[in-house]
C-alpha cells in the first residue's frame, strides 16, 4: 500500500514535471531551432545584413528582402498603437476612477468583451465595412485637409483604396485597444486609496489626482501594458490580412497597400515552390519571433517586475 | 484684491482643465464603447440576414449554384478544436500545477513560468510554421490532427497560468493541513489543492477554448483547407475560420453572404465561452 503511493507520488511529480519542462523550456527553445534550420537556405544565400536591407521580394528571380516586410510590420504596429495608448488610458480612467461603483462592471466587461472578437472578424468586418468607408470619406476628407498641409501632405498622397497603411493601423488599434486599457486599468486600480485620498485632502481634481498620482505611481504599468500590446499587435496576422494588400514595398504614403511580416507569412506559405523562397518566408517568421519574444520578455522581465516588487505582488 | 482674482483664475484654470480631462476620458469609454457596437451590430444584422438551415446541412456548391452550405466547415472546427483541446487541457492543467505545487521556491521553475507567461501572447502565426515543420513536412501533406496540436501549442499557455494563478490563491495552511495527516504530495494536491480551485481551472480551461475557437493563422498551413466534407484527421479539413477567410477574400457575392453568417456563429460561440468563464468565476467570488 505505501510503496503505491510512493509510486504514484513519483510518477505525478515527474509527469508534471515533463509537462512544465516542456512547455516553458523545450517548446520555445525548439520553434527557435526550427526557425533558423528551415530558414538556412535563405540565411546561406542572404546573409542577416542583406536580408533585412534588402527591398526585392521577387520569387521568380529567387531574390529576396524582408525590408519592405519589416517596415509594414513595424509602421502599422507604430501607428495602431500610437493611436490605442491615448484611448486606452482614457478607458482605463473612466473605468477606475470616473464610472458609477454600479455600472464599473458593465463598461470593464464590454471591453473585455471587444477584446474576445475573434481577429479574422476584425478583418473581415475591415474589409467590407471601414475599408469603403475610408476610401469614399475619410481618406477623400483627409486629403483635402491635412493633404494640403506641405511636407504632412505627402503621407496622404495617392489615390484613396481603403486597402492601405492607414485601414489596417486603424483596425489593429481597434483591436488592441481591449486589452491595452485592461492593463493600464488592473495598474490604475493597484494604486492605494490612501494615496488618492491625500491628493484629494490637498485639494487637488479628479484630473490632478490622475495626473500627478495615479500615473506617477503605476508608470511601469503602464509603459509594460503598452509594451506587451506592441508584442501582441507585431504578431497579428488576421486583422491586418485583408487590409495591406499584401505588397512588398515600403509605402511613400499611408494611403498605399503594403505587407507585413505575418501577412507575407499567411498568404505566401503555401505558394513557396522553391526552397529559397520557403526558406525566406520562415527567415521572415524568424525576425518576428525574435522581435516580438524580445519585446515580451522585455515587458514581463523588466518592466512588470518592476511594479511587483514595488506592489509587494508577482506582476499582474 | 489683485491677490484674489489672480488666485481666482487659477482656480477656475484647474477646473476646466478638470473638466475637459473627465470629459475626454469619458469620450475615450464612449469611443471603446462605439467599436463593439458597430462590429456586434454589422455581424448580427448582415449574419442573420444570411443564416439559413441549409448553411448548416449542405456541403458547398460549385460557385454560382445555389443551395450551397458550410456543413464540413461547421464539423472541421469542431473536430479540430475538440482534439486539441483533448491534447492542450490536460498539458496545461498540469502544467499549471507543476508551477504553482512544485515550483515555488525554485528560481528555475519560476523562469520557466515567466516564459510560458509570455507564450500567452505569442504570435500564433509562428506556432503554425513550426508545426508545419514539424508535422505538415515530414508527411508531405496538411491534416487536420496538426492544425489540432498548433492550437493546442496555443491554449497550453493560456490554461497552465490560469491555472497556477488560481492554485497560487488556496491558502497554504489547507495543504499543511493535510500534511499534517500524513498525505502524500499527490493527495494534498489531488484532494486540497484542486478541489478548492476547480472552479478557477475550468474557467481558464473555458477562456483557452474561447482563445483556440477563433484563431484563424496556425490553422491556414497546418489543417489547410478542404471543400468536401470529411471525417478523416490526417486529410486537410475545413474549418469555420480560414473557411470565412477564403470566402470573404473571394470575388464571389455569395461567398461573402456566407462569410457573414459563418462569422455570426463564430462570434457568438466565442462570446458564449467567454461569457460562461465569466460567470463561472462570478458563480465563484459569490459562494466563496
Amino acid at each position: 500500500m505505501k510503496r503505491r503511493e510512493e509510486l504514484i507520488e513519483a510518477l505525478t511529480g515527474s509527469t508534471l514535471g515533463l509537462f512544465a519542462l516542456g512547455v516553458g523550456f523545450l517548446f520555445p527553445i525548439s520553434t527557435l531551432f526550427v526557425l533558423v534550420y528551415e530558414s538556412l537556405p535563405a540565411i546561406r544565400k542572404f546573409g542577416l545584413i542583406d536580408f533585412i536591407t534588402g527591398t526585392t521580394w521577387d520569387p521568380v528571380a529567387e531574390v529576396f528582402g524582408a525590408l519592405p516586410a519589416l517596415f509594414g510590420t513595424l509602421l502599422v504596429t507604430f501607428i495602431a498603437s500610437a493611436i490605442a495608448l491615448p484611448v486606452s488610458i482614457g478607458i482605463a480612467m473612466f473605468i477606475s476612477e470616473l464610472s458609477p461603483k454600479k455600472l464599473k462592471p458593465v463598461f470593464s466587461t464590454a471591453v473585455e468583451l471587444l477584446g474576445a472578437i475573434p481577429s479574422i472578424i476584425y478583418g473581415m468586418w475591415g474589409l467590407f465595412v471601414i475599408a469603403p468607408l475610408m476610401a469614399d470619406y475619410v481618406e477623400p476628407f483627409l486629403q483635402e485637409t491635412l493633404g494640403r498641409v506641405p511636407l504632412l501632405g505627402r503621407l496622404f498622397e495617392g489615390a484613396p483604396t481603403g486597402v492601405d497603411a492607414l485601414t489596417a493601423s486603424f483596425v489593429l488599434s481597434v483591436m488592441i485597444i481591449p486589452f491595452m486599457s485592461a492593463i493600464v486599468k488592473d495598474a490604475f486600480e493597484m494604486t492605494p486609496e490612501l494615496l488618492k485620498e491625500a491628493g484629494y485632502g490637498l485639494g487637488a481634481t479628479k484630473w490632478e489626482v490622475v495626473k500627478n498620482v495615479v500615473i506617477p505611481y503605476t508608470l511601469p504599468g503602464i509603459v509594460g501594458g503598452m509594451v506587451l500590446s506592441v508584442g501582441r499587435a507585431l504578431g497579428e496576422t488576421m486583422a491586418v490580412a485583408f487590409l495591406t494588400g499584401n505588397v512588398h514595398q515600403i509605402p511613400k504614403s499611408l494611403l498605399e497597400p503594403l505587407t507585413t511580416i505575418t501577412v507575407a507569412i499567411a498568404n505566401e506559405f503555401t505558394e513557396a515552390d522553391s526552397d529559397v523562397y520557403l526558406a525566406s518566408l520562415y527567415y521572415l517568421a524568424l525576425i518576428l519571433f525574435v522581435l516580438s519574444f524580445g519585446l515580451l520578455m522585455l515587458a514581463k522581465f523588466y518592466l512588470l517586475e518592476r511594479l511587483g516588487k514595488r506592489w509587494g505582488t508577482k506582476g499582474i | 484684491m489683485g491677490d484674489e482674482r489672480h488666485l481666482r483664475s487659477v482656480i477656475l484654470k484647474r477646473k476646466v482643465i478638470n473638466v475637459v480631462m473627465l470629459t475626454l476620458s469619458t469620450l475615450t469609454a464612449m469611443y471603446g464603447l462605439v467599436w463593439l457596437f458597430w462590429i456586434l451590430g454589422d455581424v448580427l444584422l448582415n449574419g442573420f440576414r444570411f443564416i439559413s438551415l441549409q448553411l448548416f446541412l449542405n456541403d458547398p456548391t460549385p460557385p454560382g449554384i445555389e443551395g450551397g452550405g458550410l456543413r464540413h466547415a461547421f464539423v472541421g472546427h469542431f473536430i479540430i478544436t475538440s482534439l486539441a483541446a483533448l491534447i492542450g487541457v490536460p498539458i496545461g492543467i498540469g502544467t499549471g500545477i507543476f508551477f504553482a505545487e512544485y515550483g515555488r521556491h525554485s528560481k528555475l521553475i519560476k523562469t520557466f513560468r515567466n516564459i510560458t507567461d509570455v507564450l500567452v501572447s505569442f504570435p500564433s502565426i509562428v506556432i503554425g510554421t513550426f508545426v508545419y515543420a514539424l508535422m505538415v513536412k515530414p508527411l508531405g501533406h496538411f491534416s487536420a490532427v496538426s492544425g489540432s496540436v498548433s492550437l493546442a501549442l496555443l491554449m497550453i499557455p493560456v490554461i497552465a497560468i490560469t491555472t497556477d494563478e488560481i492554485l497560487k490563491l488556496v491558502p497554504n495552511s489547507l495543504r499543511e493541513a493535510g500534511y499534517a495527516l500524513g498525505a502524500h504530495r499527490w493527495q494534498v494536491i489531488k484532494d486540497i489543492s484542486i478541489s478548492a480551485a476547480k472552479r478557477g481551472i475550468l474557467t481558464g480551461v473555458i477562456l483557452g477554448i474561447a482563445r483556440i475557437s477563433g484563431e484563424t493563422a496556425p490553422l491556414l498551413f497546418t489543417s489547410f483547407n478542404n471543400n468536401f466534407f470529411s471525417l478523416d484527421i490526417t486529410k486537410p479539413m475545413a474549418s469555420l475560420t480560414v473557411t470565412i477567410f477564403q470566402y470573404a477574400m473571394g470575388p464571389y457575392e455569395e461567398w461573402h453572404r456566407q462569410a457573414w453568417a459563418a462569422s455570426l456563429v463564430l462570434t457568438f460561440g466565442t462570446l458564449l465561452f467567454f461569457i460562461t468563464a465569466k460567470a463561472v468565476v462570478h458563480g465563484m467570488r459569490r459562494s466563496a
